[in-house]
C-alpha cells in the first residue's frame, strides 16, 4: 500500500523495518488463524467436558446399565484397547516389512508404483472397509476360526465357540491392521530413506549379506521412526469408528475370547451406534465416553510426536 | 526373488581358483524361481487329495518354496545368505499379503457396486421408494455442500496457519503450535464429530442436526492436513525470491501474497485437493452431527441433510424389507465415494504436474 514511501531506508543497525498498516492486518489475521488453532483444541476439551459434566455427576443408576459411569465405560476402553493392540502386533511387522520391501528390495522403477499402491490403502473411506470387513473378510475368516478353536481352544484367546458369522473382534483387529499399515510404513520408509548411505555401504563393503547390513545399519538408525509410526497407528486404531461399528458382533463384557460372537464394544464405534437414536443423559454419557477416547488418542499421539520429533532433531544433527 | 547383492569381483589380481569356488558357493539365478515353481507344482498335484481353497493354496506354495529356497541355500551358501535369502522371501510375502486387501476390496466394490450405476442412481432421491429404484441423488448434492463449506473453512483457516508458521512465527509459540497441529491430526473424527454437536448444542439446544454442524466438524479433520501441506510447501519457496522481493522495497505481506503463495501454488492446490479427498469419505463425525433424510436438502443452516457416506451406512445397516434393493444402492453408494477420493487424488497428482512453477529457462 504506502510502498511509496519517500522516506529513506532506515540506517543499517537500527534492526527495525517500517512498519505498514498492511503488514500489521496481515500478519496479526495470520497469527490469529494460529492462536485459533489452540483455541480450536482447547474448546474441544472445554465443550467435550461442559457436555460430559451431566453425566459426571449423574446418580449410578440412571446412567445406561445402571452401574454408573465407570462400568459403563470399563468394557469400552477395554475393547477399543484390544482392538487396536490386536491391529497394532499384526499391522507392525507387516509395515516394516513393506518399507524395507519398498526401500530395498523392489527394483528401483518399480519401487515408487508399489509405495503409491501401500499410499492407496489410506485413501479408502473407513466406511469401505466396514463394508469389506463384514462382506468379504468375515466369511472367509470362519473356517480359521473355526480351526483355532478345534486346536488351539486351550489357548483362553481362542476359547470358543467360534462365531459363525466371523463379526469377531480378531477380524475387527485385521481391519484395523489394514487401515494403520499405510501410515506406519509410510513413516517407517520416511526414516529408513534418512540411513546414511554411507553405513549402509560401510557395512556392504564390509561382506555383509543384505539382512545384515538391514539389521546393522538400517534398525538402529530407523528404530524411534519406527516406534513413533506404529504409536501413531495406534492412535488411528483407536479412534477408528465406522469399520468397527459395522463389522464388530457386540454383546458387551470383558472377555478376552477373540474368536466368539459376544465381544466388548469399542468407544468410538459405539458413540456411532447409539448416538443417533439417543436422547437426554443417554447423549452426556456418550460424550464423557468420548472424552476418555479423546484424552487416550490425545496422550497416545503426543508420545508417538514427541518420539518422531526427537528423531528429526537427531537426524538433522548428522 | 531378487538376488542377493553379487559379490563384487575381485580385482586383476584374483586367481581364477577362489573365483571358482566363489562361484560354486553360490546359488544360481533361477534356483529360487525354480524352488517356487516346484512348490506351486507340488502343492497343485496335492490340491484334488487335500481339498484346498485357494488362499491355502498360495500359502502352501509361499512356504514350501521358501523353505526350499533356505535349506537349498543353507547347504550351498551357508547359513548367513541363507538368513538373508529367508528375509528376502518374508519381505516379499510381505508386500503381497499388503496388496490381498487392497485388490480384494476395489473387486469386491466394483463388482457389487457396478450394479446400480445407472442414471437412476445419479438423478433420484429416496423420497417415496419402498424397495426396488431410488438413488443417491440427495446424498451426493449433500456430501458436495458440505464438502464445499469444510473447505470454504478449513482453507483460509489452514493456510493463514502455516503462512504464520512459515513466515511469522518464532520460539514457543511456533512450536506449541506446530505440535498440536500434529496432535490435531489424530484427533479421532467422531470426537471431531462429538465436538461439534456439543459446541452447538450448548446453544441451539440438545438433540440438534444441521449441515453446518457437520461441516465444522470436518473442518476439525481438515485443518491440520491443510497446515502440514501448506506449510511444507512454502518452506520450499527459496528465500532468494523473498529477498529479491524485499530488496525491491515491496511490503511483507505483498510479498507473500504476491511473490511466495503464486510460487507455491502448484502445491497448495494439491495439499487442498488431498485435504479434501480425506475428509470427503468421513463418515462418523457425519453420521452423529447432520443424521439422515430422504429428501434432497442443499440448505446447511436449516435441518438435516443426508452425505453420501452416511447414505452407505444405513442403506446398510437399515436396509428394510426386502434387504437386497437397498445393499446394492449402499454398495454403490461405497463404489461413487471410492471413485471420488481416487479422482481427488489423480486431479492432486495432475494439479502438482502441470501447475509447478517452471523452473530453469
Amino acid at each position: 500500500m504506502s510502498s511509496t514511501r519517500t522516506t529513506p531506508p532506515s540506517p543499517p543497525g537500527t534492526g527495525r523495518s517500517v512498519r505498514r498498516p498492511g503488514d500489521r492486518v496481515f500478519a496479526g489475521t495470520a497469527k490469529g488463524a494460529g492462536i485459533l488453532i489452540l483455541v480450536i483444541l482447547a474448546g474441544v476439551t472445554a465443550f467435550l467436558l461442559v457436555e460430559a459434566f451431566p453425566a459426571l455427576i449423574a446418580p449410578a443408576e440412571e446412567i445406561p446399565g445402571d452401574g454408573g459411569l465407570v462400568s459403563y465405560i470399563a468394557p469400552l476402553v477395554f475393547g477399543t484397547l484390544l482392538a487396536a493392540v490386536i491391529a497394532l502386533l499384526v499391522a507392525t511387522p507387516l509395515a516394516v516389512a513393506i518399507a524395507l520391501f519398498i526401500g530395498y528390495y523392489a527394483p528401483r522403477r518399480l519401487a515408487q508404483v508399489l509405495g503409491y499402491l501401500v499410499d492407496l490403502l489410506a485413501a479408502i473411506p473407513s466406511i469401505v472397509y466396514g463394508f469389506w470387513g463384514i462382506f468379504w473378510l468375515a466369511p472367509k475368516l470362519v473356517p480359521l476360526y473355526e480351526w483355532l478353536e478345534r486346536n488351539l481352544g486351550f489357548i483362553p484367546l481362542f476359547a470358543g465357540p467360534a462365531s459363525t458369522t466371523g463379526r469377531t473382534m480378531l477380524t475387527v483387529g485385521l481391519v484395523l491392521a489394514v487401515m494403520i499399515l499405510p501410515i506406519i510404513s509410510a513413516i517407517s520408509r520416511e526414516v529408513f530413506l534418512q540411513v546414511p548411505s554411507l553405513h549402509r555401504e560401510a557395512a556392504l563393503a564390509l561382506g555383509a549379506t543384505r539382512w545384515e547390513m538391514i539389521r546393522m545399519a538400517v534398525f538402529p538408525y530407523g528404530r524411534s521412526g519406527v516406534v513413533g509410526g506404529a504409536m501413531l497407528g495406534l492412535g488411528r486404531a483407536l479412534g477408528e469408528t465406522m469399520a468397527v461399528a459395522i463389522v464388530l458382533s457386540v454383546s458387551g463384557g470383558i472377555t478376552f475370547n477373540l474368536i466368539s460372537s459376544g465381544n466388548p464394544s469399542t468407544i468410538a464405534a459405539n458413540i456411532a451406534l447409539e448416538f443417533p437414536e439417543s436422547s437426554g443423559l443417554d447423549i452426556n454419557t456418550l460424550i464423557a465416553s468420548g472424552l476418555a477416547l479423546f484424552v487416550i488418542t490425545f496422550a497416545v499421539n503426543m508420545l508417538a510426536r514427541a518420539i518422531v520429533n526427537r528423531r528429526a532433531d537427531f537426524s538433522g544433527a548428522n | 526373488m531378487t538376488q542377493t547383492s553379487t559379490a563384487p569381483v575381485a580385482s586383476g589380481s584374483s586367481a581364477p581358483p577362489p573365483r571358482g569356488r566363489e562361484r560354486a558357493g553360490r546359488l544360481a539365478r533361477w534356483v529360487p524361481w525354480a524352488c517356487f515353481a516346484g512348490a506351486a507344482v507340488l502343492v497343485g498335484l496335492l490340491w484334488p487329495v487335500l481339498d484346498l481353497n485357494i488362499a491355502l493354496v498360495v500359502l502352501y506354495t509361499v512356504v514350501l518354496g521358501t523353505l526350499a529356497v533356505y535349506a537349498l541355500a543353507r547347504a550351498v551358501e551357508g547359513p548367513r545368505r541363507a538368513t538373508d535369502r529367508l528375509v528376502t522371501c518374508l519381505v516379499v510375502s510381505a508386500f503381497g499379503v499388503a496388496m490381498v486387501p487392497l485388490f480384494s476390496l476395489v473387486w469386491e466394490v466394483v463388482s457389487r457396486g457396478i450394479e446400480r450405476l445407472d442414471v437412476e442412481f445419479f438423478s433420484y432421491s429416496l423420497v417415496g421408494i419402498i424397495g426396488e429404484g431410488g438413488g443417491a441423488y440427495h446424498a451426493i448434492l449433500g456430501t458436495l455442500v458440505i464438502t464445499a463449506l469444510t473447505t470454504l473453512i478449513s482453507v483460509p483457516i489452514g493456510l493463514m496457519t502455516a503462512i504464520f508458521l512459515v513466515e511469522y512465527a518464532t520460539g514457543r509459540l511456533k512450536r506449541a503450535i506446530t505440535f498440536l497441529v500434529d496432535v490435531m491430526t489424530g484427533i479421532p473424527s467422531i470426537v471431531a464429530g462429538l465436538f461439534a454437536y456439543a459446541l452447538f448444542a450448548l446453544f441451539l439446544g440438545p438433540g440438534i442436526r444441521l449441515g453446518i454442524i457437520g461441516a465444522v466438524a470436518l473442518s476439525v479433520l481438515m485443518i491440520p492436513v491443510v497446515v502440514r501441506s501448506a506449510e511444507e510447501v512454502l518452506k520450499l519457496v527459496p528465500n532468494e525470491l523473498r529477498e529479491a522481493s524485499y530488496a525491491l522495497g515491496v511490503p511483507k505481506w505483498r510479498t507473500i501474497v504476491k511473490v511466495v503463495i503464486p510460487t507455491a501454488i502448484a502445491g497448495l492446490g494439491t495439499g487442498v485437493t488431498l485435504a479434501i479427498a480425506r475428509v470427503v469419505g468421513e463418515t462418523a463425525p457425519l453420521l452423529i452431527t447432520l443424521g439422515i433424510t430422504n429428501a434432497t436438502n442443499l440448505d446447511p443452516f436449516e435441518g438435516r441433510m443426508a452425505t453420501l457416506p452416511v447414505f452407505a451406512y444405513y442403506q446398510l445397516t437399515q436396509p428394510g424389507v426386502p434387504p437386497e434393493f437397498a445393499t446394492d444402492r449402499a454398495w454403490t453408494a461405497a463404489l461413487v465415494l471410492i471413485m471420488l477420493v481416487m479422482g481427488l487424488n489423480v486431479v492432486a497428482r495432475l494439479i502438482s504436474r502441470f501447475f509447478a512453477p517452471k523452473t530453469g529457462r
